[in-house]
């Protein structure tokens, strides 16, 4: 092997599945850098600072900028992200390949519909965010190419389940392996979840947009939006709660303390993520307070595999902490190897994700949401979820994984430690401003206020929480610079030091295993408990969704950007 | 591996930590809903959003005093508000009734509770006691198209 040279073979032959991950990976990570880069204009408006002026006329407008910030960030780069690392990691762990045809149908999938989405975006005919709330209408182009991206995941599904039902005709009556598990729960949810995004573009807003039907009842779609638009957290999350229980305790030097309580986890989010839409519509009329209530309470119940999870994570990295001879209460802490780019990603932004949750847990306490509802305290509140640990964890996992899927080595490892550590500053200090001025000064999210006199007048005494805004953006700025440098100066590069790279994904050791772990036992039947979570919504939402199909009130669209 | 049962009795204490403090925020927020007073929206009806500026209640936006209270019947639309002077007394109660005739807005109150997702189609129903004079402001706080973010009107409370 040693004797070929890359440049003259395909380096992949031997592992395909390889490429297909690196070429998921890149497509996301290219959504990021155009998504990512409209943040600092964002931060800089709630700054009071109009920046969009020069952008004409290649950007339309504030809310033209916003909704590539959000398809691209949210929904292309998570998804991509999800695609590339939720195929690979079962993939090793079982020694299984997927079947390479249909995985690059999925990618062509992928890009053909991100392409179809994004012309009517760049025309600026379809700024209507990435909630595309109706009455406002888009381009059906818009609808169509958003259809195909989405259902391109539905391919991963296939292939993730398929290669785990042949590992499981191999190995009858064994425990499947953590990631796997991890990977077969995730896609079940998304598959589950995603039903209410595809029915809606799929039977409503397609149609619409292209004139075969006059309308479509604007609470409906919110409904169904919702329905895949809070489980999508957990789209955009459980990837890097999966890397964060199957590498980081190895990365950083320790053990998987629990298993079986891993598993548990992973269930309690298939079971539980997506009988919760409401809590985004605790202020629409149409729905009975009394639902919205079941809602939250099942919406609670969501924060117990989060709240397990920071126990679990949290012992494991001390655990890992001891090994490095950390001692006493916070020695440990000390110890763990922060100058790792990768492990130090993850230490940021699980401690961001600390304040997230708790801030979480408001959103979700249908009366103090009054109080924060569609103010900027959510965008930073999610911020510091999506934007922090989900985009960090992903980044910090590339600075391992495009070296091992490529061979070659990661360039500018300190310029890789310093946009992790400007990441989680900038992020901190952005999300804490936004954070008080939606709750202080009920200033609206998604509002173009650096180019409104009246709203500059009307918000004129949060000034120094304004200042905060601009400070992130520049920090953030930089971050972005240093972290896509360091990537794509990794990827393209034409040297190969396959020495030099991880040669296996890091899977981490656990204490406790699954072997004669009665709980373990219990999770292992998938498809059973797959049947409980569509019970549970078909309870959740099913009289409310019956109630709403049966008085329809179908409004026309409007384009009033 | 004694370690290891310290750690899980550890871990079980935290589990029930966590259970025992959910239970704790939805008894307070189910005590807060009792006590919410009117604040949470209501759908009191469905009307025909094409006919929202010509037909019915809404046609004449307009705030009617009813004994030593208001009602409001209320037009949000792109990119206002209607009745746009809205006077009422200190400590009356005043009902909104407020509906859209295009797309999306919000309807929140500043210093108050009241924060509406105005649905076209949709008629919500909320209610508020103003106990300080002056200005309120009412911010548009739903994407609504490119007037947005100057969508803000708002109602004067007087002695
Ligand atoms: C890198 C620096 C970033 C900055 C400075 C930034 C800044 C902002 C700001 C200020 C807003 C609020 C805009 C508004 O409500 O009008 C926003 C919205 C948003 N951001 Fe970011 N962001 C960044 C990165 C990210 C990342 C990495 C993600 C996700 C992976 C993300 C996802 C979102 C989403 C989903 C929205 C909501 C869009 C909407 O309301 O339609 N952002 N961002
Ligand atoms: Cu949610
Ligand atoms: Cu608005």
């Amino acid at each position: 092997m040693a004797v070929l040279t890359p440049s003259k073979i395909d380096a992949y032959a031997l592992a395909p599945e390889k490429k297909l991950t690196l070429y998921m990976l890149m497509l996301g990570f290219a959504a990021l850098l155009v998504g990512t880069l409209f943040g600092p204009l964002q931060a800089f408006n709630y700054a009071g600072i109009n920046l969009y002026t020069f952008l004409k006329p290649l950007v339309q407008s504030y809310y033209q900028g916003l909704t590539i910030h959000g398809v691209l960030n949210a929904i292309v780069f998570t998804q991509l992200f999800g695609q590339a690392v939720m195929l690979y990691l079962p993939s090793r762990e079982l020694g299984l390949r997927p079947n390479m045809t249909l995985a690059w149908v999925s990618w062509w999938m992928a890009l053909v519909g991100l392409l179809i989405t994004a012309l009517p975006i760049l025309a600026n005919a379809a700024s209507v965010l990435y909630t595309f709330y109706p009455p406002l209408q888009a381009h059906w182009a818009f609808y169509v190419g958003a259809a195909i991206f989405v259902l391109s995941s539905w391919v991963t599904v296939y292939l993730t389940l398929e290669m785990w039902m042949r590992w499981k005709r191999r190995n009858p009556g064994q425990i499947t392996p953590l990631a796997t598990y991890m990977a077969v729960t995730f896609w079940l949810m998304w598959w589950l979840c995603s039903l209410g995004l595809v029915v809606e573009v799929a039977v409503f807003l397609i149609p619409w947009s292209t004139g075969l039907i006059g309308g479509v009842d604007p609470l409906l779609m919110r409904t169904l939006f919702w329905f895949t638009g809070h489980p999508i957290v957990y789209f955009w999350l459980l990837p890097v709660y999966t890397l964060a229980y199957t590498t980081l305790p190895r990365l950083a030097g320790g053990k998987l303390i629990s298993d079986p309580l891993a598993r548990l986890v992973f269930l309690l989010f298939l079971l539980f993520s997506i009988p919760v839409g409401f809590h985004h519509q605790f202020s629409d009329p149409g729905i009975a307070p009394a639902w919205k209530f079941i809602h939250m309470v099942l919406t609670m119940m969501v924060a117990v595999p989060s709240l397990i999870t920071a126990f679990t994570l949290a012992a494991s990295l001390e655990n890992a902490g001891r090994a490095r001879g950390g001692q006493g209460w916070f020695g440990w802490i000390k110890a763990l190897p922060w100058n790792n780019p990768t492990v130090l990603s993850f230490l940021l932004g699980l401690l961001a994700f600390i304040p997230g949750g708790a801030g979480g847990m408001v959103n979700a306490s249908f009366t103090l949401n009054q109080g924060i509802h569609n103010t900027t305290w959510i965008p930073g509140h999610f911020h510091l979820q999506v934007a922090t640990l989900v985009t960090m964890g992903a980044m910090g996992t590339a600075f391992w994984l495009i070296p091992h899927l490529t061979g070659k080595r990661l360039v500018g490892e300190g310029y890789a430690v310093a946009s992790q550590w400007l990441w989680f500053l900038g992020m901190f200090i952005m999300t804490f401003a936004l954070h008080w001025m939606g709750w202080l000064y009920q200033i609206p999210r998604r509002a173009f206020i650096s180019g409104s006199p009246a709203a500059m007048e009307a918000y004129k005494q949060s000034g120094v929480w304004m200042a905060l805004n601009a400070i992130s953006g520049i920090i953030l700025t930089i971050a972005i610079i240093f972290f896509f440098y360091v990537i794509f100066a990794t990827a393209l590069q034409s040297r190969h030091e396959p020495s030099q790279v991880m040669a296996e994904v890091p899977f981490t050791q656990v204490i406790s295993g699954p072997q004669g772990s009665g709980l373990a036992a219990l999770t292992e039947r998938v498809w059973f408990w797959f049947g409980v979570a569509v019970v549970l919504v078909v309870l959740a939402y099913g009289p409310v969704l019956f109630q709403m199909l049966t008085h329809l009130n179908p409004v026309p669209g409007q384009r009033l950007w | 591996m004694d370690d290891h049962s310290i750690i899980e009795r550890y871990e079980r204490a935290w589990i029930f930590f966590g259970l025992g403090m959910i239970v704790v925020f939805i008894l307070l927020i189910g005590y807060t809903l009792v006590s919410s007073r009117g604040s949470i929206p209501l759908a009191v009806g469905q009307v025909n959003a094409s006919e929202v500026r010509t037909q019915g209640e809404f046609a004449n936006p307009r705030v009617e005093k009813v004994g030593r209270d208001y009602v409001v019947y209320m037009q949000a639309f792109a990119f206002g508000y209607l009745p746009a002077d809205i006077r009422v007394k200190k400590g009356a109660k005043v009902t909104f009734y407020i509906t859209s005739p295009d797309v999306l807005h919000g309807f929140n109150i500043e210093r108050t509770n009241i924060n509406v997702e105005v649905i076209p189609g949709e008629i919500a129903k909320v209610s508020q006691v103003f106990n300080q004079t002056g200005e309120y402001r009412i911010l548009c706080n739903e994407y609504c198209g490119i007037g947005h973010a100057s969508m803000i009107s708002k109602i004067t409370v007087e002695e």
